[in-house]
């Protein structure tokens, strides 16, 4: 029996903009164990942007609980919460985020700078992410000098230098190609199959399908909590 | 993150947006710099004036025609060119009058016009007596002075400027011996007297004609017995001011005036200082004050660029955000950011400041003196200007919401 890393609670999430008051969140409850392949997918506008911000300690819920790696985070100070996302998540965004001035290996290191790890450390840990994704070459290279691939998966191993609980991909193939995007997706089943816990956003269903698991958002509310069909849990 | 990430981090950042960093020093260095050399030549200025007024001679009194009141200008009255006679300063001279006093030089002085062959040179003509040289810490390079029975007789010699002599005899070896025309006399130079250095404002003590005071009047065609100025050399640095009461009684007497309405002047070489520091320093703070608003603009300059760059790195601080880095962290990175281009600026307009104030004296015949406490205080403005101009950008940086930032384009 596998333990939770992330459990929700009745979460919820409202939006204030003077008087008018939306709610993007009416009540979450899910739970993702350890190891798990999960992909939360919805249209735009469905809430799953929230979802993945308070799974991504990037902001806090209104209401409900939420714990990661059994830490309660729903009500965490900002200072707190930054603590959490350095040790607990390693984030992939859309847009790649890479610093452009920065060489591979010091965007990929960036993480540990904020957690305190002495220099000689972070370079060798960096270079060994980078060899995970595959990038050994290119440790020295500048995004810029990299194909749209090559910085996702930069920073994927910004992602996984800290050794964290929970991967998050917000869209990760959304601004690839579909060759880079085989790639990415590929990457990430393999960090699956090591015993990553990935959680993935997405609104593309064939990239929702490489996951074990999908999670529907519509209207703030999990709609429909399947296993993917063909694949074993 | 340590202080030494922050400033590794700092530094690069200033690095890596090389124009951007170097155009927000610009307004530092330029401050900076100015400050420096506006204080400098001011002092220099200062420094100037004291030595100009200390080459006029040692525990010296100058006494002159006309009354001041302290510091509010010459009162001119009836006459007042003439209040100063020989008589009086000879008067001054009697020791038992005038204890305290070594020497009195009288000067008559007036522009003339002295004569060479085909060369012709205006020049300041001083009529004095024997105690000239020794009052006015002058000396005799070549020849000699003239002499008390030449003074007496009105002898047509004359004792010659340096400078003086460059222009009449600039192909002559030796100039004593020659002669020179003046007024319709032809005078005889009998020595040639040493460089001084310092120069008046205006006239060269270098460019000068020393006669005995008879000669001088004949060679101006003048009867008056006016004096332009006496200087009075006390016996020592502690009885200058016994020289000053004795001086003043007697003249307070002889001219039959009271102390209100007296009709000369005496003052120190200190009065003088005082009063040319006087003038220096209003010009010198007001130098500075056009200079301090200009280090003020170029530390608005560091607000404003450390504000832009807030705005243009707005996702990166959202994705250093979303990698761990508190509030605090990403406030200390734009502080530390801002102070190193406020240090790097008053470092460079140091450097600026330094050279200038080494270089321009020779572009500009103008001393400059360099100054350890304005270089001192230029520096800490530059740095307190950092990191008081970063303040502000930086706590809007380290407030942003991770998710704003990053999605903002």
């Amino acid at each position: 029996m596998s333990e939770s890393i992330i459990t929700l609670e009745g979460v919820r999430k409202t939006y204030r903009s003077g008087s008018v008051e939306f709610e993007a969140l009416r009540g979450v409850d899910a739970a993702i164990e350890q190891g798990e392949y999960v992909a939360v997918i919805g249209p735009s506008g469905s809430g799953k942007s929230t979802l993945m911000n308070i799974l991504g300690c990037l902001d806090n819920p209104t209401a409900g609980r939420y714990l990661l790696a059994g830490e309660d985070v729903s009500s965490m100070s900002e200072t707190q919460l930054a603590e959490v996302r350095n040790r607990r998540i390693g984030f992939v965004f859309q847009q790649f985020h890479l610093l452009a001035s920065q060489s591979a290996w010091r965007n990929v290191e960036l993480p540990l700078v904020y957690a305190g790890v002495p220099r000689a450390d972070r370079r060798a840990r960096a270079i060994a992410a980078l060899t995970r994704v595959g990038l050994a070459d290119r440790v020295d290279n500048r995004p810029g000098e990299l194909s749209g691939g090559q910085q996702q998966r930069v920073a994927v191993a910004r992602a996984l230098v800290t050794e964290p609980a929970l991967i998050l991909a917000d869209e990760p193939t959304g601004n690839l190609d579909s060759r880079s995007t085989a790639d990415v997706l590929a990457l990430l089943d393999e960090l699956h199959a090591a015993g990553r816990t990935i959680v993935l956003i997405t609104h593309e269903h064939d990239v929702a399908a490489r996951a074990e698991r999908n999670l529907v958002v519509r209207d703030g509310e999990i709609v429909s909590d399947e296993p993917v069909a063909g694949v074993s849990a | 993150m340590s202080w030494v990430e922050t400033f590794r981090a700092a530094a690069e950042a200033v690095r890596a947006h090389r124009l951007r960093s170097v155009l927000t020093m610009l307004g530092i260095v330029i401050g900076i710099a100015s400050v420096i050399l506006t204080v400098g030549f001011g002092q220099g200025a200062q420094n100037e004036v004291k030595d100009e007024i200390s080459a006029l001679g040692s525990n010296l009194l100058i006494v002159s025609p006309g009354s001041s009141t302290d510091s509010s200008g010459t009162r001119g009255g009836f006459g007042s060119a003439t209040t100063l006679t020989l008589a009086d300063t000879t008067a001054m001279s009697d020791r038992s009058v005038v204890p305290d006093a070594r020497a009195v030089a009288p000067t008559v002085s007036s522009q003339t016009s002295l004569v060479n062959g085909d060369t012709n040179w205006t020049t300041s003509m001083v009529g004095t007596t024997t105690s000239w040289p020794q009052v006015r810490a002058r000396s005799v390079a070549e020849g000699r002075f003239f002499s008390e029975s030449e003074a007496a007789a009105g002898a047509d010699v004359v004792v010659l400027g340096p400078d003086t002599v460059d222009e009449l005899f600039a192909d002559v070896p030796d100039p004593v011996g020659q002669t020179v025309t003046a007024g319709g006399r032809t005078l005889t130079v009998i020595g040639v007297l040493d460089a001084s250095g310092a120069s008046s404002s205006g006239s060269s003590e270098d460019d000068v004609a020393v006669m005995p005071v008879a000669s001088a009047l004949n060679v101006s065609g003048s009867t008056s017995t006016a004096v332009s100025t006496a200087y009075v050399e006390a016996t020592s640095g502690a009885t200058l001011s016994a020289a000053y009461q004795e001086i003043d009684a007697l003249l307070l007497t002889r001219h039959a005036v009271t102390a209100d309405d007296a009709d000369f002047t005496i003052s120190t070489q200190d009065s003088l200082v005082e009063t040319a520091n006087a003038t220096n320093a209003t010009l010198t703070v007001l130098l500075t004050g056009v200079a301090a608003i200009s280090l003020l603009v170029g530390g608005v300059g560091v607000m404003n660029i450390m504000l832009v760059s807030v705005t243009e790195r707005i996702r990166e601080i959202g994705l250093r955000k979303a990698l761990g880095a508190t509030p605090r962290v990403i406030g200390r990175q734009f502080l530390v950011e801002a102070s190193l281009l406020g240090l790097t600026g008053g470092l460079v307009g140091l450097l600026v400041g330094v050279v200038g104030s080494w270089a321009l004296p020779a572009l500009i015949d103008q001393p400059v003196t360099l100054s350890l406490t304005a270089a001192a205080a230029a520096l800490a403005t530059a740095l307190a200007l950092g990191v008081g101009f970063g303040v502000y950008p930086a706590t809007r940086a380290a407030r942003l919401t991770p998710i704003d930032a990053l999605r903002s384009e």
